[in-house]
């Protein structure tokens, strides 16, 4: 394997088994990520990216399970870890900064605690001194004031709250962050001044991201790479410059289409059509029912997901017949 | 003179702990000429507690709401009936509006019954779907069913065709998309803007999101803790925000656009909480204000005409400038021949 991949997903299958049917959260989702890069992940609600985040972290729980495939972290597959070398690595090699900075704090516990907390757990076997070293280079990380330590989660404003939510996440320098819409509560202006200290400090610790959310404008100005998931299926993922210039997959098109932009004032391109049910997925291509350019084999059979442009990797079958791919 | 729709005179909301969520604000609404206008502002600018004000959900501290010249706070039974028909809204949350246990028909069968508008069943069941197909909607794949069977954005639709179906002068729309989609968001805004456009209903669209505020409106108001910053035609306030504020808060929008530089034109002091005594009593965002001088401490600067005749902006950068006579913004929010006259 290439050692430049801190974190390569092939062909994974995550299913939950309800009393309707399975439901296919993740179909055969091929990804992999650079050590330092920032990654997008997009799609609707419903379209499997928060199952695939909570697949990269090992917190599939039944009934859920993955089916197949594998998450490799640093060459190491982390589906085959068992539950304790799981939760060794989740917080040290993987951190989560979760959506809601307002209801993850707990709210009897002090800052300081609740940095320390994740550390304690993973038995780095860390003295009190460089325990408070630890929570020291957290606060500071995330332009925190020392004193912040000292305080319950009410007294903070929103944006000091995500700010000590990253500082738990960052604590023990993890190789691979996953942000879930992690301004999506914030004013605008506390979500510029948050995320450019996201895109600091992970610069700084040479840490890849994985950004989950749907502003696409965030997106713009913060990833390098875009991964566009439709119906537990990836659609696209291409550098940013291809996702927003030259969009090839009809949804991720639609998708770029409908944003909101400077001039073409009153212009509207929604996405007629609603998301299938994951456990009633259409046959061929599953974003057929509501692709203007469906034609011929899209109602039969699935594309396969290839390199259609450098680096720009798409499921659909209008390129298919186009070029030779690089790879499958 | 045209008649006003809407009128609210000096109001002033006070919640009990002090929280002062609008103060002095003075801004109408003329029944002739409908426009898309949106209410903007961080959390706690009382953008919110502006809408409740209008729907006459709550009364003012000080200062009158008026609706066709009466007050809200003193109607008659029949006129208060009247209002309820004319002033329609659609809130933020499109899962909490509907109760899970009745079909969504439901919503809109209330308000059928409750002004008597239809004699039989099938003409009521017409009128929903006359509604439905408005807002770009099929009847047979929304009625009947239940709100879990839908998407977010169905049932933001669905709560604009309730709206929609009583005939509304005036559709206070809070938040209606920031629960949705980005990929269904445009489906609503268009929703809302052929209401205005082929109905003529004047809409008063509340966000915090400036990106969806410039899509569809016609005119912007700019609140900051219960203060006007900016007004007036929205074209002018979005590509070239006058007052700082404006500035600071357009400057901080991601746009979906890679020739844009993300904060590339800020030049603010960039701190998150003001909590400063002299914000209390002058300019409202002089604590963070990069160009804050002495007498912005002292009093709230009026309402200035900072270039044209299209906006204002409540800033003493621009005191060598005319101010707007009167305190109604609303003034700004016609057609500007109207405004012209200064």
């Amino acid at each position: 394997m290439s050692r430049e991949h801190i974190l390569q997903i092939k062909n994974l299958d995550v299913q939950y088994y309800t009393d309707a049917g399975i439901v296919y959260a993740n179909n055969k989702i091929n990804l992999e990520l650079k050590a330092g890069e920032r990654l997008g992940l997009v799609g609707e609600s419903g379209s499997g990216k928060s199952t695939l985040a909570l697949a990269i972290l090992g917190m599939i729980k039944p009934p859920g399970g993955i089916a197949g495939g594998e998450i490799l972290l640093d060459g190491r597959d982390i589906t085959k870890l068992d539950e304790e070398e799981t939760r060794q690595m989740r917080g040290r090699e993987i951190s989560m900064i979760p959506q809601g900075a307002m209801n993850s704090l707990n709210p009897v516990m002090r800052v300081k605690d609740q940095i320390i907390d994740s550390v304690i757990d993973h038995e780095l076997g860390l003295g009190k001194e460089e325990m408070e070293e630890m929570v020291r280079y957290a606060l500071e990380a995330v332009e925190l004031d020392r004193t912040v330590g000292n305080m319950y989660p009410h007294e903070l404003s929103g944006g000091m709250k995500q700010r000590a939510c990253i500082a738990i996440a960052i604590a023990m320098k993890p190789k691979v962050i996953i942000a879930d819409e992690p301004t999506s509560a914030l004013d605008v202006v506390t979500q510029r001044q948050v995320m450019q200290t996201i895109r600091r400090i992970q610069e700084e610790m040479g840490a890849a991201v994985i950004m989950i959310g749907h502003d696409m404008g965030l997106m713009a100005q913060f990833v390098d790479r875009l991964a566009v998931m439709y119906a537990g299926q990836m659609a696209e993922v291409a550098p940013k410059e291809g996702a927003f210039r030259a969009p090839m997959h009809p949804y991720t098109q639609m998708l770029i289409e409908s944003l909101p932009k400077l001039g073409a004032k009153g212009e509207f391109h929604g996405i007629p059509g609603i998301t299938p049910l994951l456990r009633d997925l259409p046959p061929g291509c599953v974003f057929n029912p509501r692709c203007p350019q469906s034609f011929g084999p899209c109602k039969e059979v699935m594309p396969k997901f290839l390199e259609h442009r450098p680096n720009q990797w798409v499921a659909c079958h209008l390129y298919e017949n186009e070029s030779e791919p690089a790879r499958s | 003179m045209s008649e006003l729709l809407l009128e609210l005179k000096n109001v002033t909301k006070q919640f009990k702990g002090g929280t002062v969520a609008l103060d002095n604000i003075s801004f109408s609404i003329d029944a002739d000429e409908p426009s898309i206008i949106a209410i903007a502002g961080e959390s706690g600018s009382g953008k919110t507690t502006l809408g409740l004000m209008a729907m006459g959900f709550l009364t003012a501290s000080t200062g009158s709401v008026l609706y066709r010249g009466n007050d809200l706070a003193e109607m008659s039974g029949s006129d208060h009936k009247e209002f309820r028909k004319e002033v329609q809204a659609v809130f933020q949350d499109p899962f909490a509006v509907y109760n899970p246990f009745y079909k969504v028909d439901h919503i809109m069968e209330v308000p059928i019954a409750n002004f008597k508008m239809a004699s039989s069943k099938k003409e009521a069941r017409e009128m929903m779907e006359q509604a439905l197909i408005s807002v770009g909607l099929r009847p047979e794949e929304t009625l009947g069913r239940f709100p879990h069977q839908l998407s977010g954005g169905q049932r933001q639709r669905i709560a604009l065709g309730r709206a929609l179906l009583l005939r509304p002068k005036l559709l206070i729309a809070d938040e209606p998309v920031s629960m949705v989609d980005a990929s269904l968001r445009a489906t609503i805004l268009e929703a809302m803007d052929k209401l205005n456009k082929e109905f003529g209903i004047t809409v008063l669209y509340i966000t915090h999101d400036l990106t969806t505020a410039y899509h569809v409106s016609d005119y912007i108001l700019i609140l900051y803790k219960g203060s006007i910053m900016e007004a007036g035609d929205i074209e002018s306030i979005i590509r070239n925000p006058q007052h700082p504020y404006t500035q600071l808060l357009i400057g901080s929008i991601p746009w979906p656009d890679l020739d844009r530089v993300w904060g590339e034109d800020i030049a603010i002091i960039d701190i998150e909480e003001d909590t400063s005594e002299e914000s209390r009593v002058g300019c409202k965002f002089a604590g963070r204000c990069p160009h804050v001088m002495d007498k912005c401490k002292v009093a709230p600067p009026p309402l200035y005409w900072p270039d044209d005749n299209n906006r204002v902006a409540s800033c003493y950068l621009f005191d060598d400038k005319p101010v707007l006579p009167g305190d109604d913004v609303g003034t700004l929010f016609r057609s500007k021949k109207v405004a012209v006259s200064r």
